[in-house]
């Protein structure tokens, strides 16, 4: 995949740099004019430097030579999170895994991203740089470049801090047909780690909470475990991929089930979750099954796969964990139904409004 | 899950269902009451019905401290947060729970009213600290169990001379409630009588600041057995199996299955604290259960400044439930959710009718989310799809 990599942007010498210790943003660097070139031309060009943004323009030029049937996903999320910095991650590395997740869960190879800010007046331009320097170096690691963007600033008071926005493209090879509509009676439903860790960081590092819990993000993004899986099991084999995000597990097992017109049902033993977190659930109130992932994965696949899909998951880093949690049944009403530990049934329902903690 | 300790081992139950089937006596049913909402909860949580004997019947009791919690209570702190630019803080439960006029304190905060959602009372007091020229209001409620900590921050902004803190106090007292329970055959609940009773699983949490000896008097009288018993599922199967056997051996005792955390005189420094700042009042709303006399709290005189209800001079309007909803009956367990006309139709978590599909501690909500899948037709596991299925086949959707 070539792009039209151009010519250098014309470096700019401001009279006086930004200050990224004690400086903060205010609406000139939101306005369009020299104040907010000096932005991107001091922040985010080098954080995220490649030869699309390098260029200049407003939009990235992008050659993708699909070879015959292949086809394009994109996908856009929109990051709102408090606090902005959390164990194991940031709204930055965020955006960057949220959207590419999003594409691979479609059977696609990332390859490009745009991100959009929304900052509020005010804010620290030293906690903006950690957090785009961060963002860099997720978008490095994962190998899929930021090639577009945009920076906006609102008042004071119309913002919670930094909201961003991104968008991925991916390919997706001819003949692979992923979707939350795929899963059948029979098949298995596997997953590819702990539960709950993402959620329990969040709300351990949000300040009316005082539990200490060691417990860090799962924030990641999957396409190298989903590429391994693709391309060992058979087209065909896996149905669905999805990654339980806001509202959990739960949430996204009974979207599959929606989609697909099937039903499922679980066992309670074999979820994996982390001691931490069922610990922190339970001070809280809260059900694992409901509490947000950022670097995890349900796949739905051929029942005599599983094994298979199994090993090679568990072979790699981020799948250390997975585990076949149920099987897909013929349900007509739907119910994602769960064994529990202790021996009885119940149903794993869809989310109520946010997860709030009980009182008793 | 992993995380499976000691009080959820599915072994040990089976062993106990198996000697509360080998234990019940044939042609006899047992119905008992499982006063509080954490009980509930476990009940539906894990599966526990599946587990009893078929002669052994759970009834869901008043114990959700959201659920009992009337409309007009919740309007008081509506129209405080609306009207009096207070900054009103409170439990995440109560959030939604429908009100009038179509509102709910998550509503009236989508409507500009700054509402909090705390995590306890010190968070709230915190607030207070934090916000010296914003009037802070906790709105309290809760059974026994979050009792002293109300307590103590009111004795604490006093101290502190916090003016601007001022605590809206529905705390509701459980020997009360469960007395009443007994009681109203006479009593004679709009027309309805509460369900005949065997016997109750009594409270975990309220009972290790209570204590067990408030329940002695009641099962005397009413010649009741209660056995109280921690939330986990096995305390909850355990102190079944201890209430088959009063039941068989006539007896109607108190006895304690959470001897790990409940004493029978509880936690003497915490009643002390209560004592000290709050007092019971003559009556009070219950939803479903109508004024119960002396079965709730309110702030004593020299702390009168802290309480918000004299502060804002705020009277208290009884509002009637929504006109289908069988909360009230459910609370007095003579229904069950799937008898409410509006159950999982109109009703559902998502957008409650009354109190008891709010909170998950709530019978309508712990069916609706557990066990609903009960009331309908069970269906067989299928035949697992063979692996190539072809990639380029839309799925069928049955
Ligand atoms: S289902 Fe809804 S309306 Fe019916 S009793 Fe329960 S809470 Fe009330």
């Amino acid at each position: 995949m070539t792009s039209n990599r151009g010519e250098d942007r014309p470096r700019r010498n401001y009279l006086r740099p930004l200050d990224f210790r004690h400086g903060r943003i205010d609406m000139n660097h939101g306005g369009g004019g020299r104040v907010s070139t000096q932005l991107i031309d001091e922040l985010f060009v080098p954080a995220f430097d490649n030869d699309w943004l390098n260029c200049g323009n407003d939009a990235a030029v992008l050659d993708l030579h699909l070879p015959e049937g292949h086809r394009l996903a994109m996908a856009t999320d929109a990051h709102v999170i408090s606090p902005l910095e959390f164990p194991g991650g940031d709204i930055g590395s965020l955006a960057v895994h949220g959207t590419i997740n999003d594409v691979v869960m479609l059977g696609a190879a990332p390859c490009h991203l745009s991100a959009s800010f929304i900052i509020e007046e005010g804010f620290a331009l030293a906690d903006l740089k950690r957090i785009v320097t961060s963002m860099a170096a997720a978008s490095r690691q994962a190998a899929v470049p930021i090639v577009a963007g945009d920076t906006k600033v609102v008042e004071r008071g119309k913002g919670d801090g930094l909201f961003i926005s991104t968008t991925g493209i991916g390919v997706v090879p001819a003949g692979r047909r992923i979707s939350g509509s795929g899963a059948r009676p029979g098949d298995a439903i596997l997953l590819s780690g702990t539960i709950g860790d993402h959620g329990v960081a969040i709300m351990a590092t949000r300040e009316s909470l005082t539990f200490d819990t060691t417990v860090e993000s799962d924030s990641a993004a999957l396409h190298t475990l989903v590429a391994e899986l693709l391309d060992a099991l058979p087209e065909g084999a896996v149905r669905t991929l999805r990654d339980p995000t806001r509202g959990g597990l739960a949430s996204t097992l009974n979207e599959i089930a929606r989609q697909s017109g099937i039903g499922m049902q679980l066992d309670e033993t074999a979820i994996p979750i982390k001691t931490q977190v069922a610990a922190a659930c339970e001070l809280l109130g809260l059900d694992p099954l409901y509490v947000a992932n950022e670097g995890k994965c349900v796949i739905i696949c051929a029942a005599d796969q599983a094994d298979r899909a199994i090993a090679i998951l568990q072979a790699h880093t981020l799948g250390r964990e997975a585990a076949r949690i149920g099987t897909v049944t013929d349900d007509p009403h739907g119910f994602v139904q769960m064994k529990t530990g202790f021996g009885g049934a119940r149903i794993v329902d869809w989310m109520a409004g946010e997860p709030l903690p009980r009182i008793c | 899950m992993k995380f499976i300790d000691e009080f959820r081992d599915g072994t040990l139950a089976a062993r106990i269902a198996a000697r509360l089937a080998a234990e019940v006596e044939t042609g006899r049913d047992y119905r008992f009451m499982e006063f509080c909402g954490g009980h509930t909860h476990a009940i539906a949580r894990y599966g526990i019905t599946d587990l009893l004997p078929t002669q052994v019947r759970m009834i869901h009791g008043p114990g959700c401290p959201v659920c009992v919690l009337p409309i007009g209570r919740i309007d008081q702190a509506i129209r405080l947060a609306l009207t009096r630019d207070v900054m009103l803080c409170t439990y995440g439960d109560v959030m939604r729970v429908p009100a009038s006029d179509g509102l709910s304190l998550q509503r009236a905060k989508g409507r500009g009213a700054d509402i909090r959602m705390v995590y306890s009372a010190a968070d709230a007091l915190e607030l207070a600290r934090l916000h010296p020229e914003r009037d802070v209001v906790f709105l309290a409620i809760g059974f026994e169990t979050t009792t002293p900590p109300t307590a103590l921050v009111v004795r604490q902004a006093s101290l502190e001379g916090l003016g601007n803190f001022s605590v809206l106090c529905n705390h509701v007292l459980t020997p009360s409630a469960i007395a009443h329970i007994l009681h109203s055959p006479d009593a004679d609940l709009a027309g309805e009588q509460t369900a005949s009773i065997d016997g109750f699983i009594g409270p975990a949490h309220v009972s290790i600041v209570i204590g067990y000896a408030p329940y002695e008097a009641f099962a005397h009288d009413y010649r009741k057995p209660v056995v109280i018993a921690g939330f986990e599922p096995l305390d909850v199967m355990q102190s079944i199996l201890m209430l088959v056997r009063q039941v068989n051996q006539g007896r109607f005792e108190v006895e304690n299955e959470f001897t790990r955390a409940v004493s029978r005189h509880g936690n003497q420094a915490a009643q002390a604290i209560i004592d000290e700042v709050l007092e019971r009042r003559a009556t009070f709303e219950w939803r479903g259960l109508g004024d119960v006399p002396h079965s709730a709290l309110q702030i004593r005189e020299p702390y009168a400044a802290f309480d918000a209800e004299k502060k804002y001079a705020l009277d208290f309007s009884s509002v009637a439930d929504h006109r289908q909803c069988d909360c009230g009956a459910i609370l007095r367990g003579v229904k069950q959710p799937t008898d409410c006309r509006l159950f999982a139709t109109v009703c559902t978590p998502e957008n409650p009718m009354g109190s008891c599909m709010v909170s998950s501690e709530g019978a309508c909500a712990a069916h609706y989310s557990y066990g609903r899948f009960r009331d309908i037709p069970v269906v067989s596991t299928p035949e697992p799809a063979s692996t190539p299925a072809t990639a380029t086949t839309p799925a069928q959707t049955a």
